[in-house]
């Protein structure tokens, strides 16, 4: 993390772009040193490869499979068979295929993972940066009620908005972003309340900035990184939590995601028929997307956290 | 009688920077019932060489030379052997006492550890003796149930100096053990560790890098600099006479109470210890000196007895300095 | 750290004794226990009490205002007349108005009087002491044994860490904490239930085991088997992560030196000196994670039909059994509330540094 300190030579020019082009130059820098030590870690560059593929074949899905595999209506397959040639991963209980569905579910999964985590860590950061900048009865509040949600058991509050909210991806995303965002909160507010008591904060608010320019120039700047990382451990969750919740039935009905298919294997006595083809991949493909984020989310953490770099 | 020797000790640590030598070549003894001060800045090496006496350097030192108590090798020693000489050979005070303290167990636990661990005793003879000991250390005894935050930093130093006796080692190594008190603290504290040392004859090596401190407890005084011994001779010489330009700027930074010359003429030293991993070719001090000459930049001079104002050589009185050893004066004259 | 004397510092402004030596030790220091102990119990319980009223709040917000009309839930089968649903509305207080619903809400639920269940038609109260073994049972048993494994393979994994061990432990952490429960639930249900056969399939007892008091134990028990494996599996990687960065917290501290110093064995350091300092800023953490566990808790009793609170919290969900689901809502946030509070309770008698502040 580099400080926005703008050193001597950088007061003295007098023209705004060549004041922008050396804020650039030292982001540049500063994201390349951070890659190097990113680089450095194996397991974080394993988690990007994996993540690399993955997103690969979600985006490729349409090209690889035909959706028309998806319809129940034009399945061609018997039900729940075992992995053939026609079927490599056999077929579900109205005989369409299981890679086909795994494949296409991962674009729901990813996209309402991301999605939903988009949204948490928009409101976490702008709630963090605010309340830890501004303080007082709103900084207070603002503490209490992220502190009220970190508290509360996620799933509990997810099921229960859902049940009254109704089924559809935009609640689910709404749901899963409103028990996620605290965590962020939290943090985004303590890194900013270090950055507020270093001393050139000191120097723009002498020199007249406002609390617009101090947040966006200054504080922000150094609590983004943190927040890359954190929000790269909270795309896991939210894909868990997404498949807990659509396994469980909450899910959007008309869409195929990992945790829908291993809604209907359950409720169709996948279990009980002992077909381990119908269980394994999706709930494979979950537990590989989680572990690549994860895995990306420590290196991230390990480059930008001062407090957990470097071995003692 | 030799209690510790140290024979030409390296420590080198290794890190991300490189290899880091802190300890470079240190000889030096310490007889039974001796008082022996050890000076310099932060960085010089001397809390190493306090540590590597009960080899408690992290993994990422590298050790070469030898440690020799009552005659036995240290470095040579097995883990068994080594956890028995741990502070029933010698003990550490170690600085800063909040820390050095578990901040949740009880004072008396604490003192009474090591005697648990050494002698065939039970928990409440233990116990017992733990009270003895703060007692000795001028703390009462109903502190032994107390949380180190509940003391205050004499306090807590004093409770190290009890821990320190415990087992009655053979030789107590104080390091900075009076470095975060304020003075009158300071005063009592190293009162009460010099009278426990001449009481029991054992001996102890000081650290410091406070050379008047040094000079008011200490037989005999050793000045380090970038890992080396710059300058050894009796504490008060080495303070009130140096031979070496560094303890004199050293004696400097810290005048006796009531010297008049020194208030006039507020001594102190330039710059910062060398890095190192990029150490001066020839002497480590050179760069910071007022007195050096040409023949300093590229040669390192050795620890060789010199002259003592002016008169016959003191043959205790060693200095690492070209200058000390032509007899000049190592301070510059205004 | 190569020569430590830069960081000395740090007690030399504190000087001033904490206490008065030689005087009424014991008692003074009891009477200024009790007096802040007072005063930190106050303020923890009076956070915790607001946030209890944000529960009931919400829920009241969630339930009455966002979902909507009961009666419509209640009567989507039947055909009703309007008279019959004003009738019912009256019998439910739907009637009254909205601010006097709520007072009756916050009243009800103040003394314990929940409503009644759409599906069962009974006092939800009792549906809540009827399950409420089977939950504390299942759960309780799952995160003792979460806790007692993360712990301990978290402190030998940060002790020696970058060791093989660490690696492999971490690794084994990670990937089961990636596992979704549900998920490894089925898996664990078809091979040691379907394929292997050694194990129930589901439910918390067989109707053929003999009523006598051993026999349903061991019975409870085989059935216990799996639900806890498959929740301690999934947990126990968080609480191993938590032990882990604070017992690292730990190393490359003074007293630990202090402590090989004296000549203890290395694991004697560990368990007498690290580990009880590390353990104290977990304290909260576990408690924090509750959340955690009534999530795991919920969706694998889900799985395996386990007769608890958490399969009625799901099962209420489609029916869909709104009193019920609302009644399990604030027993579940107020029930993670309450643990945080017990965590800073506890905190404050077994950190004796949070004392003096």
């Amino acid at each position: 993390m580099t400080s926005t300190t703008a050193s001597p030579r950088a007061l003295h020019l007098s023209s705004k772009r060549a004041r922008r082009k050396l804020a650039r130059a030292r982001r540049r820098r500063s994201f390349a040193r951070s890659w190097t030590a990113y680089r450095s870690q194996r397991t974080g560059m394993v988690g990007l490869v994996l993540l690399g593929a993955i997103v690969v074949l979600a985006i490729g899905a349409p090209i690889l499979i035909d959706e028309s595999q998806l319809s129940v209506t034009q399945a061609t397959g018997g039900r729940m068979e075992p992995p053939s040639a026609a079927y490599p991963l056999g077929t579900d209980e109205t005989g369409r295929s299981i890679l086909a569905l795994t494949l296409w579910g991962s674009r729901l999964s990813l996209l309402i993972g991301l999605t939903a985590t988009v949204v948490a860590i928009l409101i976490g950061t702008a709630i963090g940066v605010t309340s830890g900048h501004i303080g007082g009865w709103y900084g207070w509040i603002a503490l209490r009620i992220s502190d009220w949600f970190m508290v509360l058991p996620s799933l509990v509050v997810a099921i229960a908005l859902l049940a009254v909210l109704g089924r559809s991806m935009a609640t689910t995303i709404t749901v899963i972003a409103l028990v996620s965002w605290s965590g962020t909160t939290r943090l985004v507010r303590a890194q900013t309340l270090t950055v507020q008591a270093r001393p050139y904060l000191e120097r723009a608010r002498a020199l007249g900035a406002g609390h617009w320019h101090q947040m966006t120039k200054h504080i922000l700047p150094n609590v983004l990184p943190l927040v890359l990382a954190s929000a790269t451990l909270l795309v896991p969750s939210a894909i868990l939590m997404e498949s807990s919740l659509a396994w469980l039935g909450l899910g959007d009905p008309s869409v195929v995601s990992w945790g829908s298919i291993l809604n209907r294997a359950s409720d169709n006595g996948a279990v009980s028929a002992h077909a381990w083809w119908y269980l394994l991949p999706p709930g494979l493909a979950i537990l590989i997307v989680v572990l690549a984020f994860m895995m990306c989310g420590r290196a991230l953490e390990a480059v930008f956290n001062p407090r957990l770099r470097g071995e003692r | 009688m030799t209690l510790l020797e140290f024979r030409d000790l390296h420590v080198t640590y290794t890190g991300s920077r490189g290899r880091l030598p802190a300890v470079r070549g240190v000889d030096l003894t310490v007889d039974a019932g001796e008082t022996l001060g050890i000076a310099g800045e932060s960085g010089c090496g001397k809390s190493t060489l306090a540590m590597a006496v009960l080899r408690l350097l992290p993994k990422s030192a590298e050790v070469s030379g030898r440690i020799l108590l009552d005659g036995e090798d240290l470095l040579a020693m097995g883990w068994g052997r080594l956890r028995a000489v741990r502070w029933t050979g010698a003990s550490i005070v170690f600085q800063g006492a909040m820390h050095s303290l578990n901040a949740v167990q009880r004072i008396g636990r604490q003192v009474a550890e090591p005697l648990l661990v050494h002698e065939r005793t039970t928990p409440a003879k233990a116990a017992r003796r733990a009270e003895e000991l703060l007692e000795r250390v001028g703390l009462p005894p109903s502190r032994a149930r107390s949380y180190p935050h509940e003391l205050s930093g004499g306090q807590r130093q004093r409770v190290m100096i009890a821990m320190a006796l415990a087992c009655d080692p053979g030789l107590i190594i104080a390091d900075e053990a009076t470095t975060a008190l304020d003075v009158m603290v300071q005063a009592q504290v190293l009162q009460l560790i010099s009278g426990l040392v001449a009481e029991k004859g054992v001996g102890l090596v000081m650290i410091s890098h406070d050379l008047s401190v040094l000079s008011a407890v200490c037989d005999r005084a050793a000045v380090m600099y970038a890992g080396r011994i710059v300058e050894q001779g009796p504490a008060r010489e080495v303070f009130a006479n140096a031979r070496h330009p560094y303890s004199a700027a050293l004696g400097a930074a810290f005048p006796a109470i009531g010297d008049l010359a020194a208030r006039k003429r507020p001594g102190g030293l330039a710059g910062d210890p060398p890095d190192p991993s990029r150490l001066p070719r020839g002497c480590a001090f050179a760069p910071r000196c007022a007195v050096a000459v040409e023949r300093c930049v590229d040669e390192s001079p050795e620890l060789l007895p010199v002259p003592t104002g002016g008169s016959a050589a003191d043959p205790v009185r060693t200095s690492a300095c070209f200058v000390a050893q032509e007899g000049e004066p190592v301070v510059a004259q205004r | 750290m190569i020569d430590g004397s830069t960081t000395a510092g740090g007690s030399s402004a504190e000087d001033p004794p904490a206490g008065r030596p030689g005087g009424p030790r014991r008692g003074s220091r009891h009477g200024r226990v009790s007096s802040g102990f007072g005063w930190y119990l106050f303020k923890h319980a009076g956070g915790a009490a607001v946030s209890l009223l944000l529960v009931l709040f919400s829920s009241f917000f969630i339930f009455r205002l966002i979902a909507g009309d009961p009666i419509d839930q209640l009567t989507k089968e039947r055909p009703v007349s309007p008279e019959q649903r004003e009738a019912m509305r009256a019998e439910l207080g739907l009637d009254r108005p909205m601010w006097q619903q709520f007072w009756d809400y916050i009243a009800g639920t103040l003394t314990l009087d929940l409503g009644e269940s759409f599906q069962y038609r009974r006092p939800i109260f009792d549906l809540i002491v009827e399950r409420l073994p089977a939950t504390l049972l299942l759960s309780g048993t799952g995160m003792v044994l979460a806790v007692a494994l993360g712990f301990w393979i978290g402190t030998r994994s940060g002790w020696k860490q970058g060791s093989r061990f660490d690696k492999g432990q971490v690794a084994t952490g990670l990937l089961l904490y990636s596992a979704p429960t549900f998920w490894l639930g089925m898996i664990v249900i078809l091979v040691f239930a379907r394929f292997l056969g050694i194990f129930p399939v589901n439910g918390m007892r067989s109707p053929s085991t003999p009523p006598d008091f051993w026999s349903q134990a061991v019975d409870i028990g085989h059935h216990l088997v799996l639900p806890v494996l498959t929740y301690t599996a999934v947990v126990y990687a968080g609480y191993l992560m938590i032990m882990r960065s604070s017992i690292l917290d730990e190393i490359g501290s003074d007293y630990l030196t202090t402590a090989r110093a004296k000549g203890l064995r290395d694991d004697e350091v560990r368990r007498r000196h690290a580990v009880p300092n590390a353990l104290l800023p977990t304290v909260t953490l576990v408690f924090l994670a509750l959340g955690s566990v009534v999530n795991g808790s919920i969706v694998t009793e889900a799985v395996f039909s386990w007769p608890g609170l958490g399969s009625l919290f799901v099962q209420s969900i489609f029916y869909p059994d709104r009193p019920v689901l609302q009644a399990l809502f604030v027993l579940f946030s107020s029930s993670t509330i309450l643990a945080v509070l017990c965590a800073e309770i506890l905190y404050w008698f077994i950190d004796p540094r949070i004392r003096r502040s």
